[in-house]
Parts: C-alpha cells; structure tokens; sequence
C-alpha cells in the first residue's frame, strides 16, 4: 500500500491526496516569509515532505516581509486562527518568547509522535540564542547566517590591493577603503547592509563588548543598554568620517547596500553569508573573509550570533497535528536536506551531522570561504557579551538605532551623541514595552 | 416644504438608506470604536495581558517629541503637496485649454497617472531616484550635486511631496479643465475687448470663477496628502531618514505593526481622527464662505 502510494504519488502529483480520502491527512499550514530562491526552497522542502509520507500534508502560505508575517501570526491569534508553524526572524525572537502561552516549545514538540529530541545533534551557537534562559529550545532553526565581509577582486586589483588576503581587522579594512576610493579603482570604498545587526550586535558579540546589562538580555527582560562605550563610539565615528571623505556609502536600514556591492561601486562589502546567492548570481569576481574586529580589545575575535529566521508552533492544536509538525521537523532536520540548504543557499546547516559531511564531502576546499560564516559562530566558547541579544521590542530598538545613525551619516551629529541618544531613547522604548 | 409623501411607503427609505448605513457602521463606526477602546488599554502584542490605563496613552503620546515632530512633518507635507499639485495642475489646465489641435490626446495623456496605485508611483520614483539603483540619481550625482535622500531630510522630503503631487496632477487636472470649460467665452472676450491683458484676465475673471472647483480640489488634495500618501511613503523612504519623513499616518503604522504599541497607535489613530473633523469643520465653516458659486 505505503510502496503504491509513493509511486502514485511521484506520478500524480498531489492530485493523490484527493484520490485516497479515507486515509484523513492532516493539514499543516506553514506561513513565511521567503521570496525568490528561497521561497522555492520552502515550496520543494514542503513538496517532498508531503511525497515522502501520506499522513500528513504542509501548505506553506506566503505571508509578505519578515515584519508583515509576524504581525499576520500576531493578528491571526487574537483572531483564533493561527497556523500551525510560523517563520519569525531572529528580531522577533523576544517578541515570540515574551508570549508565554501563545506558542509550545519546539523541545517539546521534536519528542512527540515517537521522536526524540537530542539537543546536542544541533549546532551549539544557534540552539542557544533560540533557547530560553533554562535551556529549553523554543523554536525551529529554519536559516540562520551570520555577517561576513565580502570583496570585490578586480577592484582590488585595480587599486593595488593583495586580492588573495582579505583585510581582518577595521583598521586594515578602512585602509583599504581609502586606497579603493584614492586610487579611483571604484566610486566608494566600503559599504554596509544592516548597520544594527552586524555594526551593533554582532560587532558587541565579535569584539567581546557588553551591548547590555542582563547578559544582552538573555537572563531578564529587564535591561539597560549600554553600547554607547569606547569601542562602540570609536567604531561608529570612523564609518561617520569615512561617510563624510565619501568613501563608505550608506544603502539603507535593511539589505539594499548589497546593490552597491553588486554593482561593482563599492569594493567592500559587510553582509549577512545568507546574501551569498546574490552575490553569486551576479557573477562578480568576489571573495570571502571572516567578519573584521579591532586587534586591540581584549578577546576578540570572539564569535559571532546568529541572525535569519526560526520556525516557530503556536499553542492550542491538536496533537495529532503537532505530531504532523514534529514528523516535519525531523524531516528538516535530516543531513542530506540540511546539506543541501547549506550548500545551495549560504544559511548555515542546523545540525552538526551535516556540517561534518558538507565538510567530508570537500565543499569547503573547492568553495573556500564557505565554512567562514560557521567558524565565526563556533570557533569559541560564548561568553556573557555573545550569546545572543534578546529585547522584547527588538525591532522598535533597531529603528531608533537606525533613526540616529542616518542623522550621525548625515553629518548632524558625532559618533558619541548618536550612540547616547540610541541608548537613552532606547532604555525608554524598553520600559514602555515592558509595561512600566 | 418637506419631502414626506414622496415614498409609498415608510419602510422604504430606511430600506433604502440601509446598505450605505451597514457600509459606515462596519467599515468606520466599528473599527473607530475599536480604537478608542483600544487607546485606553496597554496590552502586549498577543493580547494575554490587558490593563486599562484610562488617558496615560494620550499623554505619553503628546508628550513624546517625536510626535510633535511628525505632527511638523505631517504639516510641510500635506501643505506643499497640495498646493504644488493645485498649482501644476491649474497652469497645465490653462495650456490645455487654449491648444486647439490634439487636444483629445493631450488631455487623455495627463489623466493616466491617476491611475497608478499609490505604491507603485512610490515604487517608480523611487527607481528613478534611488541613490543606489536610480538612474536619476546616477546623472544628479554625476553632475556633481550630492543627491542622497536616504541621508539627507530635506531632499527625501522633497522626492516624496515630488511623488505624491505628480500622481494627484492628474485628477485636479481633470477638475480644472471641465472647470474652465464652463467660463462663458463671452465673458473674457468682453474683458478682452475692454483692454484687460491675459494674466488680468486670468486673475480677475477666471481664477475667481474656478473658485467653487479650487475649494473642493483643497478639501480633496488635503485628504489625500494626509491618508493616501501612505504607500508612497512606505515605498519611498519609510520615514527616514531620521525621522524626517514621518507622518502622523506613518507613525500610527509604524507604532503600532513595527513596535507592536497598540495602546500608543490606537492613541494616535483617535487624535488624528479629532484632527481631521476639525480640519474639515473649518474648511466649511470658514473657508466655503469666500468662496463664489456663481
């Protein structure tokens, strides 16, 4: 029976699920939020989970940006009619785990309907910044990246620059910035997408720094921030004054620098390692090095946090659906899927079974700089300043660090007064949404 | 004088009135409802923990200077918007109206931007504009002038109000020629006769006579730079940089889906609501009194 649906299944399509009524599938809905290469990655992921098995079927549902599909999962459970698994990126991983009893742990899930759930078969960094306090995994990890530094060789070249080594470290990169913008090799030098997750947060985490009290926030909800320090100020007035020679260029809040990358103007590039099939697609002669830090500060480099997106359940279905649910996430978790993602995409692999055989398999050597995004993520032991940060009102945070850093780029203000303005209408924002 | 006797029967006109009735209760008596409750709560974005905190919403909300910014912005806005989209809009009419050949195709060309979707004219200019894709941004910037809307306030302002007055050309065209068109010839031939040059003519006799069509083009353009702009925003600069494009429209989006405040946007949604039945109070009150309906 099992061995005539699966033929007729890969044959039919799913027009079979129609045909065999009496064996009752379950519906899965999954809402996300990808688009274009990765949004054919949800639709096959989920065509093969539902040709590999008859009991149940996941519908994935596109639900517009990474704001928008939380606000419809929010929506949807004052209305009662939430989905089954819903993609939440890493900003809204507060706003998820300061809902208690609106979503079920992913720990709880992965061990029912027979399965078991063994934390340690994943990737350490990422179980930890989805984990609450206890230790309890919360969510799924679907992408996860990490920020590294990406280079253009032919304007390196150009400029007289060693295309083979990158630079490592924010001296040797605004170095190189300069020597871009003076020799003429390119328009700017230096660009870079999401100047709060990788200029802020990661930066903190990499360079071993406190971005605030309460272990970033890991340990309590109720925090102050406190990245207006030293390293943070210095960090920030270079990129302001390297803005004002016109050597770094500003492309926006989000992802749109990396046009600026792509279209050959700037020569360097910091971005997330999930932006690398872009960059790819785009045929430039690219290279990749590790995310840079300041030599001089105390254990860096550290290791970097995870950002992309988590796969989370909502409360108050049934269990047979919730089984449905765990059979898929067993079905993601599976090496030769992950391998594949990893591979594909530039989302690092979830478990650490895949990592070892993308790496067995010789991947890294033919495609080098691939494993750089993973390494930066595992290479140490995190500390208290880089596990993660976690703020209930993560992305009302990023938009008044945003607000002040377009007023520092514009010439408004220095470095100092940006970060002290961010930190103190930040640590107000904070105690609203914490209901004080 | 009044209008009993006219139904046959005393169902009829309440029947009659019903669907536009069912139409404003649900679409805006329910949801405005909604939101004055809501403006009295503070809850989390779930829902699982509400308080009612009386008017502490409205007080933060007027005591944050953000408001008070956006409230400025909302201002600069709306006033340059309409009053450039008017004023375009009216020298384009006049052009229209005394072309004589291809006149059809002229006007049939000027009203097609109407048609565009708020988002998508956003969207265009900002192709247009956009320091990191624009084409027009590539040649300003090749010039020499230093064209970076995304850092710079006053030109993301500018590439905004330029969006949002090119799309709403159109309409007021559309109004302004049919307004002109029913000027008696007669009366600026006369003028004519009398020695009055073409621009005393316009100001004497035809810019008075359009006033009817100018006051109802206020009220609409007004309308609009205040709510349909939205999209155009969204698209265009999401109310950066800084703050500097942030309406008080965008602001109640931005509050409440980006920051999750619902207490704080419901809040905001009520003060507009109040500013708009005044803005309109006034512009009947007062302004409809200057204004000559011949």
């Amino acid at each position: 029976m099992s061995l005539r649906t699966t033929t007729a299944a890969l044959s039919a399509g799913f027009l079979i699920f129609s045909a065999v009524p009496s064996l009752a599938v379950t519906d899965i809905s999954w809402w996300h939020a990808m688009t274009g290469a990765n949004n054919e990655v949800v639709e096959t992921l989920s065509k093969e989970f539902n040709e590999s098995q008859s009991e149940y079927k996941v519908t994935p549902v596109f639900k517009g940006t990474y704001p928008e599909t939380l606000n419809a999962g929010i929506a949807a459970f004052r209305a009662n009619q939430t989905p089954h698994i819903i993609q939440v990126f890493d900003v809204g991983t507060g706003v998820m785990m300061a809902a208690e009893g609106a979503v079920k742990p992913v720990a709880e899930i992965l061990s029912m309907g027979g399965g078991e759930f063994d934390k340690s078969k994943y990737l350490p960094g990422i179980v930890a910044y989805y984990s609450k306090p206890d230790g309890t995994m919360l969510s799924f990890p679907y992408n996860s990246s990490s920020p590294i530094l990406y280079y253009n060789k032919d304007i390196f070249e150009k400029a007289g620059l060693d295309a083979a080594n990158p630079p490592k470290t924010w001296p040797e990169v605004f170095d190189a910035a300069r020597k871009i913008k003076e020799s003429g090799a390119a328009a700017c030098g230096y660009t870079s997408t999401w100047l709060t997750w990788i200029g802020l947060e990661n930066f903190s985490a990499w360079n071993n720094l406190q971005y605030a009290t309460n272990e970033n926030g890991l340990a309590s909800t109720d925090i102050e921030l406190t990245f207006n320090t030293e390293p943070f100020v210095r960090h920030f007035q270079n990129i302001a004054d390297l803005a004002k020679e016109e050597v770094f260029r500003y492309g926006g809040r989000t992802s749109e620098a990396k046009q600026l990358f792509l279209s050959g103007e700037c020569g360097i590039l910091t971005e997330s390692s999930g932006g690398l099939g872009d960059v790819v697609k785009s045929g430039i002669n690219y290279g990749i090095g590790q995310l840079p830090y300041y030599p001089d500060l105390e254990g860096a480099p550290q290791n970097t946090i995870p950002g992309g997106a988590s796969l989370w359940v909502f409360a108050g279905h049934d269990d047979a659906e919730y089984e449905g649910v765990s059979a898929f996430f067993q079905f993601l978790s599976q090496p030769e899927i992950q391998q594949r993602l990893h591979q594909a995409s530039g989302y690092l692999p979830v478990t650490m079974e895949a990592y070892e055989a993308t790496k067995a398999s010789g991947f890294y050597e033919k495609n080098p700089g691939r494993e750089t995004p993973i390494t930066q993520m595992m290479g140490k032991e995190p500390t208290a300043n880089s596990k993660g940060i976690r703020i209930v009102n993560m992305p009302q945070v990023r938009d008044i660090e945003n607000e002040e850093f377009e007023k520092m780029l514009a010439g408004e203000q220095t470095a100092q007064q940006a970060l002290d303005n961010a930190v103190e209408r930040g640590n107000v924002a904070i105690q609203q949404a914490l209901g004080n | 004088m009044t209008a009993r006797g006219t139904f046959p029967h005393r169902l009829l006109p309440y029947l009659l009135l019903a669907p536009q009735l069912a139409i404003t209760l649900v679409f805006f008596y329910w949801p405005a409802a909604q939101a004055l409750y809501q403006s009295l709560l503070r809850e989390d974005p779930f829902g699982l923990k509400s308080r009612f905190v009386g008017l502490a919403n409205f007080r933060r909300v007027l005591s944050e200077p953000s408001y008070l910014n956006s409230l400025e912005v909302t201002v600069i806005f709306s006033v340059a918007t309409a009053v450039s989209a008017m004023a375009i809009a009216l020298l384009l009419a006049t052009m229209a109206d005394k072309i004589v050949k291809g006149r059809g195709l002229y006007r049939t060309l000027m009203i097609w931007p109407y048609a565009v979707a708020p988002a998508i004219a956003g969207m265009l200019w900002l192709f247009l504009f956009n320091p990191t894709m624009g084409t027009f941004a590539y040649m300003l910037r090749s010039t020499g002038y230093n064209w970076d809307p995304l850092l710079n306030g006053n030109q993301a302002m500018v590439l905004i109000i330029a969006a949002a007055a090119w799309k709403q050309i159109s309409y007021n065209f559309l109004f302004f020629v049919a307004g002109l068109q029913s000027i008696p010839r007669t009366l600026i031939e006369a003028a004519a006769i009398d020695g009055a040059g073409e621009t005393k003519r316009f100001w004497t006799i035809v810019f008075p006579l359009l006033a009817p069509i100018t006051f109802f083009l206020l009220v609409i353009n007004t309308t609009y730079a205040f709510f349909d702009t939205f999209g155009i925003i969204h698209a265009v600069t999401g109310g950066g940089p800084g703050k500097a494009t942030e309406t008080l429209v965008y602001k109640v989006y931005n509050d409440g889906f980006v920051n999750l405040q619902l207490g704080s946007s419901a809040a905001q949604s009520v003060i507009l609501m109040i500013i708009v039945i005044a803005l309109t109070a006034v512009q009947f009150r007062y302004v409809e009194k200057r204004v000559h309906y011949g």
